[in-house]
């Protein structure tokens, strides 16, 4: 469905994706997770066509939309849900679903409204509330609601977790999954909460200044030892458990 | 008292002005954060249009009045918008993505092109135009020496004025093209993500800008009876002044600030001294800087989001 070949991309002269390859397939989870700065917001950026990749190609569903504009690749179906969340502070919970739907196709918008509205209950009781006043995790729900107001075959979350209560985190990502399942959207998912991005995903990609350094299943990663040390454990302070005494 | 009214009449009539020419100024600062300062010039080039069209309406032998100024206010309207659109394209757009003060300076060379332009193409001497509107009523209280007049242009005018802005604020606040505007305004990456295609909501905008600003113009040639090629100048300042006032960005700031500035001016000239009504409508400008930056109706520039 999306595939990505040799790109390059960076923001001004500073180049952050250094040769990037990589495949989603259709009806896919996939998970790609790295350190803070690792390029992982620049890819999903850059598959939107902000920045423009400087070299190599992005294909989606057999067209190459490496040099579209934003507006165009977003109209074709893949919705982003982006890092920081970029609700429009001004707008009410209403008009930011509305202008998710402006990528879709505008005859079911009710029906849109009423399938989001399902998912994040909590928006609905919110409509004319404006987005800026909205909790941290209602902006979450309302960032990721906008993206499937369009009818996305392809969506991309960039860290849908990052500043949640634990409570919340699971939640969101249940409903990731159920968007998955019962609607067959592919989902690309960038986490940094690793342990829940690995769960969740079907296959993953590690990402470490500006490379794909490792891929594989999300169970494989999971179980990765160079995976745990850096972004299970280490990599979040965690004290690792003492060794059990050999037997 | 009579006198008060008379000035306050005149003082509305002005700011109707003001207020459309300002939501151009306040609406491209919303959209794109530069100050367009070829927008008042635009209203001059709208002026002029006007004058062209009256003249080619009597040209025609059209006499009935109010179909005469129906034409002539869609020629202008249809004229200066390609004007309008014309600049952004030529001389904001390819500038977008570079430094702040480029487009800026870019906007005050396209306001001597056109100035200038005007100049070469139409003379520089002052054109004059027979009044096309006359009468009113009589508002002055019984036995009294000084003459209240409500013409019935300056009633047009008001109510022109207040239909296009109750009209226009109706679009932006529940259309499609309203939403698309506001959320290209706070927040134009995230925008063009949904799918808006910002190029053409920026397009938009200065078309937008520019048919109030034609509309301006015809009002004024009416009014005053006479315009030149440098009448942009300082009505243009007038109205970014109004802007300000009312908070840049802010649509009702726009028309609140144009009545304002409106206001001052002609009571001003009435009370004070008519040779330093710019220094009264300026002072305001400076003060309004100094104490309130965000002008009457304006957010502040950091919103947490």
């Amino acid at each position: 469905m999306l595939s990505i070949t040799g790109l390059y991309s960076g923001y001004g002269h500073i180049e952050a994706l250094h040769g990037i390859d990589m495949e989603l397939a259709a009806g896919e989870i996939v998970a790609l997770i790295g350190a803070n700065g690792a390029g992982k917001t620049t890819l999903l950026m850059t598959i939107c066509g902000k920045p423009r990749a400087s070299q190599g190609s992005i294909r989606f569903d057999g067209e190459d939309i490496t040099d579209w504009p934003s507006f165009r690749i977003a109209r074709r179906g893949i919705a982003h849900a982006p890092e920081g969340r970029r609700i429009f502070p001004r707008m009410s919970v209403r008009e930011n679903l509305q202008m998710g739907a402006v990528a879709g196709n505008q005859q079911h918008f009710a029906s849109d409204l009423e399938r989001v509205l399902s998912l994040f209950p909590r928006l609905g009781e919110r409509l004319q509330q404006r987005g800026g006043t909205l909790s941290g995790g209602e902006q979450q729900m309302l960032a990721i609601g906008r993206a499937l107001m369009g009818r996305p075959r392809l969506l991309l979350l960039d860290e849908p977790s990052l500043g949640l209560a634990p409570l919340v985190v699971r939640q969101i990502f249940e409903i990731i999954a159920d968007i998955n399942r019962s609607h067959g959207v592919t989902v690309f998912l960038v986490e940094q909460n690793a342990f829940h991005a690995l769960r969740l995903a079907q296959r993953a990609y590690v990402m470490v200044n500006g490379r794909i350094t490792l891929q594989g299943s999300g169970s494989q990663l999971l179980a990765d030892p160079a995976v745990r040390a850096a972004y299970l454990e280490g990599g979040h302070g965690v004290a690792t458990p003492p060794a059990e005494p050999a037997p | 008292m009579d006198y008060l009214l008379q000035q306050l009449i005149n003082g509305v009539t002005l700011g109707a002005v003001y207020g459309l020419i300002a939501i151009g100024y306040t609406m491209v600062y919303g959209i794109i954060g530069m100050i367009n300062f070829a927008h008042g010039d635009i209203y001059m080039i709208g002026a002029f249009i006007s004058l062209i069209g009256l003249l080619l309406v009597g040209v025609l032998g059209i006499t009935y009045v109010p179909l005469a100024l129906l034409l002539v206010l869609v020629l202008a309207v249809l004229f200066t918008a390609v004007y309008g659109w014309a600049v952004e394209r030529l001389a904001y757009r390819p500038l977008r993505g570079s430094v702040k003060l480029a487009p800026l300076i870019s906007a005050i060379g396209m306001s001597i092109v056109l100035q200038n332009y005007v100049q070469l193409a139409q003379g520089a001497r002052v054109k004059p135009l027979q009044p096309i509107i006359r009468g009113g009523f009589d508002l002055s209280s019984a036995n009294a020496d000084y003459h209240v007049t409500l013409s019935y242009l300056q009633i047009i005018i008001v109510l022109l004025t207040v239909a296009l802005m109750a009209g226009f604020t109706a679009v932006i606040k529940a259309t499609p093209l309203g939403r698309a505007q506001r959320a290209t305004e706070q927040d134009m990456t995230m925008a063009s993500l949904l799918g808006i295609d910002v190029d053409r909501v920026i397009s938009t905008t200065f078309v937008i800008g520019a048919s109030l600003a034609a509309v301006a113009g015809l009002i004024v040639t009416l009014y005053y009876g006479v315009i030149d090629f440098y009448i942009g100048f300082v009505a243009g300042i007038k109205a970014f002044t109004a802007a300000v006032l009312g908070g840049i960005g802010s649509l009702p700031g726009a028309i609140l600030g144009g009545l304002l500035i409106g206001l001052i001016e002609a009571l001003w000239s009435g009370y004070f001294s008519i040779e330093y009504k710019d220094v009264a409508a300026f002072g305001v400008l400076v003060m309004v800087l100094i104490f309130r930056p965000t002008g009457l109706l304006g957010k502040p520039e950091i919103e947490k989001v």
